[in-house]
């Protein structure tokens, strides 16, 4: 029924060429508010250049991307990001040498204010010079933000809170990760976009991550999730969509997208010798 | 119109030698992703290795060619095995770092050697010359033309139908999957670094007999004459270069019968930065190229930096604060202000390259730039010296950032190479503008340093005056690294895709940074200029920036206390042990190579 209304995200013929690869091509999408959209497929389908095109990290050579109604196709990532668009990477991009509770806090840079005069022109030199002075409202917001931060640290149990001061390439992989999803909810988002959040994790770690995407479900964030651990997606997800090669090649309630027959196929096709031949050809 | 003509080969002439220089580059750049900054060093020692066998040995000029070639192409495998090999899984920044340190130790021993004096090269061919239509063209033309055309044919046959030429080009593609299949990745480097290497020599060779003339200064222009030919034409892209210097050549040939002589460079690095800033990936590749996900933290050594107690910072400024009323001697009183004014410059720089990771390499324009401000101030319009310095400090932060602004979209090497050449243009700009800087005359007559009109003439005056200064730059600097700005500095530094991703705008920050930066750069340079009395436009030269660079490097990227550690260590160090001048750089060449090789954190640690 959430359908109805208007979503919250909606992607529309959205495309993007390589040279002579169409790594995203024509995909529609629909993701409504509080809702739970999870995108699956082989390596290579272009789920996560889909994700560069939503935040603006990459422009679609055709189509359009619709944010709460609007059009944000194309804007800088500073812009959707103020916005209220979040997302963590696939492959972890935290900030080595700054300490957790930094990376954390960059994640709430979009929600300074005493610091970040909204005046044109001289506001950047504005907040050089409140950087400098730093008057009891802008320390007062650094230190909300500071407990904030403690606050979103707390969700993952004791993984990150004793690390809080230490540097985030000292973290182990599975926390780095943590702390990506930590850095993208201080931004308080509308939207989370979750690049394979579980990628490198155990099962315990796996299980421990679901229960907390769960919760954000729960508590209404808007998710849109790639993932390759099906059981997952199949609990979590409102929605699958599945993408291969560029294409949307399936889409509904996990259950009926796990048997649709060209699922399989391009799950399974692409392990056939047949198939691996003749994408070497081509 | 028959001049026209012959600006019209001499510009194509000109072309070829960069094409010589360019090839190599993209060659190295193509396989490793590395700017080769000694390329212009081993051009250099092909000159004066050509001058040895033409004028003491007297060999034919085929040998004179051959010997060149195999001289260099040594120097190339050396630089590649020693400098660069061990350096394979270091931090981005590492390899770069090193070929500045080579490229600094190979000019100053060929300077030790020969002497910084120019040496006639004499050209070995008839002069005669072939009237072309309009214009006249000579046997070495030719000879230049065919050396380039041929170096170009037999490299595209390398690379086409041999063996190591195909690892060489499928190293280039895809470093990891030419290794899985078997592709002596190494033995590919060494190929590129041989060849690079002999056709830069053989370039030095040809370029010191077409203008009859060899010195030291050579190298620089040439690594920049190449990295401009080859980023125009698209950095790897080895038919790109040759296409990117015949441009070069025709734009500086041009610009020349135009505007003169003097003008010849300022086209080159303002064609460099047009194409950085409208093409980035080169004129022959797509402008939209989205970047690779980085490692995160690899830009620089992920290291824990030294915490030194505040009190132990207090008694070391109490120390230097009362050092003047000790009975100490006036030499070590005028080390110690040379040490703060360069402290100030490494402040500025340890803030540019390490906090925001922007590797500046043309820092010395923005002492430059102060410099100017304050003692034009002061000369012709009477300001206080006090007010005027401020005023440098202050036009240092506008103008240094308005200038930088185009490199503000790129990224790694790219930001390296802008900056060097935007510090060229500044000093080119001082030089031809006569009527404001003077020009080539300079500024004399600078009045002294002065306070609420008290003259700081004693040496006691003078060190405190930029001790102070020094210092409360430094704790302001401190205070912005433990602000949001600190914080978002450092991101961008990190990750620059990850940091936009979270809102941070890196015009805005990267601003900012320059902004504070340019400030204390141009206090510096204005209470140089107020001391020395005397400016030209190269007082402030690449060499200091280099310095400054080793300096940072030294203290530690980002570290504030480092900055001024290193200042202190690569000024006083060298006057302790009275070594002479030319030695010097020589020395913080060395510094820097073992440095990147043994210590890329620096002695206190990046921050």
């Amino acid at each position: 029924m959430a359908e109805a209304h208007a979503p919250l995200l909606s992607l529309r013929g959205l495309t993007r060429r390589f040279g002579g690869l169409t790594a995203v091509d024509g995909i529609d999408l629909d993701l409504a508010k509080g809702g739970l959209v999870s995108i699956i497929g082989p390596n290579g389908a272009g789920k996560t250049t889909l994700f560069n095109l939503v935040t603006g990290l990459d422009r679609p050579d055709a189509g359009q991307v619709r944010f709460e109604g609007q059009d944000i196709t194309g804007l800088s990532p500073e812009r959707l990001a103020a916005q209220g668009i979040a997302r963590t990477f696939q492959l972890g991009r935290v900030f080595g040498n700054l300490s957790v509770m930094d990376n954390v806090l960059i994640g709430a840079h979009t929600r300074l204010r005493a610091v970040k005069p909204a005046v044109p022109v001289i506001g950047p030199l504005l907040e050089l010079g409140l950087a400098l002075l730093r008057p009891s409202s802008v320390r007062q917001e650094e230190e909300r933000l500071r407990e904030e931060v403690k606050a979103i640290l707390a969700r993952f149990g004791e993984r990150l809170l004793p690390r809080i001061d230490q540097p985030a390439y000292s973290l182990s992989y599975a926390n780095r990760r943590r702390v990506e999803i930590a850095r993208a909810l201080a931004l308080k988002p509308r939207l989370l976009l979750l690049d394979e959040p579980t990628a490198g994790m155990n099962p315990s770690e796996t299980a421990e991550m679901q229960g907390l995407v769960a919760e954000l479900k729960a508590e209404g964030l808007t998710i849109l999730l790639i993932e390759h651990k099906l059981e997952m997606v199949m609990q979590l997800s409102d929605r699958v969509i599945v993408m291969d090669e560029g294409k949307k090649i399936a889409e509904g309630p996990g259950e009926v997208v796990r048997s649709d027959p060209k699922v399989i196929e391009a799950y399974l096709g692409h392990g056939l010798a047949g198939a691996a031949e003749q994408e070497s050809a081509a | 119109m028959s001049s026209w003509l012959d600006y019209t080969i001499n510009g194509l002439i000109v072309g070829n030698v960069y094409a010589l220089v360019a090839v190599g580059l993209a060659l190295i750049f193509g396989v490793s992703r590395l700017i080769n900054f000694a390329q212009g060093s081993i051009y250099l020692v092909g000159a004066y290795i050509g001058w040895v066998a033409v004028v003491q040995l007297h060999t034919p000029l085929p040998l004179t060619i051959i010997v060149v070639a195999v001289v260099a192409a040594l120097v190339g495998l050396i630089i590649e095995r020693f400098g660069l090999r061990p350096l394979q899984n270091s931090v981005r920044i590492a390899p770069l770092l090193a070929t500045i340190g080579i490229s600094f130790v190979l000019d100053q021993l060929v300077m030790l050697t020969f002497s910084p004096n120019p040496r006639a090269l004499p050209s070995q061919l008839p002069d005669v010359r072939f009237q072309v239509g309009g214009g006249t063209i000579g046997p070495l033309d030719l000879l230049i033309a065919g050396v380039g055309i041929s170096s170009a044919l037999l490299l595209f046959v390398f690379l086409r139908y041999t063996k190591l030429g195909w690892a060489v080009r499928a190293a280039s593609q895809d470093r990891d999957a030419a290794m899985q299949m078997g592709v002596d990745v190494n033995r590919v480097n060494q190929t590129v670094f041989g060849i690079a290497a002999a056709l830069g020599g053989v370039s030095g060779l040809l370029v010191g007999m077409y203008y009859n003339q060899i010195d030291t200064a050579m190298s620089l222009q040439a690594t920049l004459k190449g990295v401009v030919a080859e980023v125009v034409g698209g950095a790897g892209n080895v038919p790109g270069a040759v296409v990117g210097s015949m441009l070069l050549g025709l734009v500086e040939s041009y610009g020349v019968a135009v505007f003169g002589t003097s003008y010849r460079n300022l086209f080159a690095f303002l064609l460099l930065v047009v194409v950085l800033v409208l093409r980035p990936n080169g004129l022959f590749a797509s402008a939209r190229q989205a970047p690779p996900e980085p490692l995160t933290g690899t830009f620089i050594a992920p290291s824990r930096p030294l915490r030194i107690p505040r009190w132990a910072l207090a008694v070391a400024v109490a120390a230097f604060a009362i050092l003047p009323l000790l009975p100490v001697s006036f030499y070590v009183l005028q080390t110690l202000i040379n040490a703060w004014l360069l402290g100030m410059l490494a402040l500025s720089l340890t803030l540019v390259a390490g906090t925001i990771g922007q590797v500046s390499l043309g820092h010395a324009a923005l002492l430059a730039i102060g410099a100017y401000t304050s003692a034009l101030l002061s000369l012709t319009l009477n300001v206080p010296v006090g007010l005027a310095i401020i005023a440098g400090g202050l036009m240092s932060a506008a103008l240094g950032t308005i200038l930088i602004s185009p490199s503000f979209r790129l990224r790694g090497h790219y930001v390296s190479i802008a900056t060097l050449a935007i510090g060229e243009i500044v000093s080119l700009v001082i030089l031809n503008w006569e009527s404001v800087t003077r020009g080539p005359i300079g500024i004399s007559g600078i009045p002294p340093l002065s306070l609420f009109g008290y003259d700081l003439i004693s040496p006691a005056s003078v060190y405190w005056f930029a001790f102070a200064v020094m210092v409360v730059l430094a704790l302001l600097q401190a205070r912005l690294l433990g602000s949001h700005l600190g914080r978002s500095f450092r991101a961008i530094r990190d990750d620059d895709i990850a940091a936009r991703a979270y809102g941070l705008s890196l015009n805005r920050y990267k601003s900012l940074a320059f902004i504070f930066g340019g400030f204390a750069a141009g206090l510096s340079g204005g209470i140089a200029a107020h001391l020395y009395s005397y400016i030209n436009h190269e007082t402030f030269n690449t060499q200091q920036s280099i310095l400054a660079l080793t300096v940072v490097i030294l203290g530690g990227l980002g570290n504030i206390v480092g900055a001024i550690v290193g200042a202190v260590a690569l000024v006083g160090i060298p006057e302790m042990f009275r070594i002479a001048a030319e030695y010097r750089i020589l020395i913080y060449g060395i510094v820097l190579l073992l440095l990147v090789r043994f210590r890329p954190q620096g002695l206190l640690g990046t921050i």
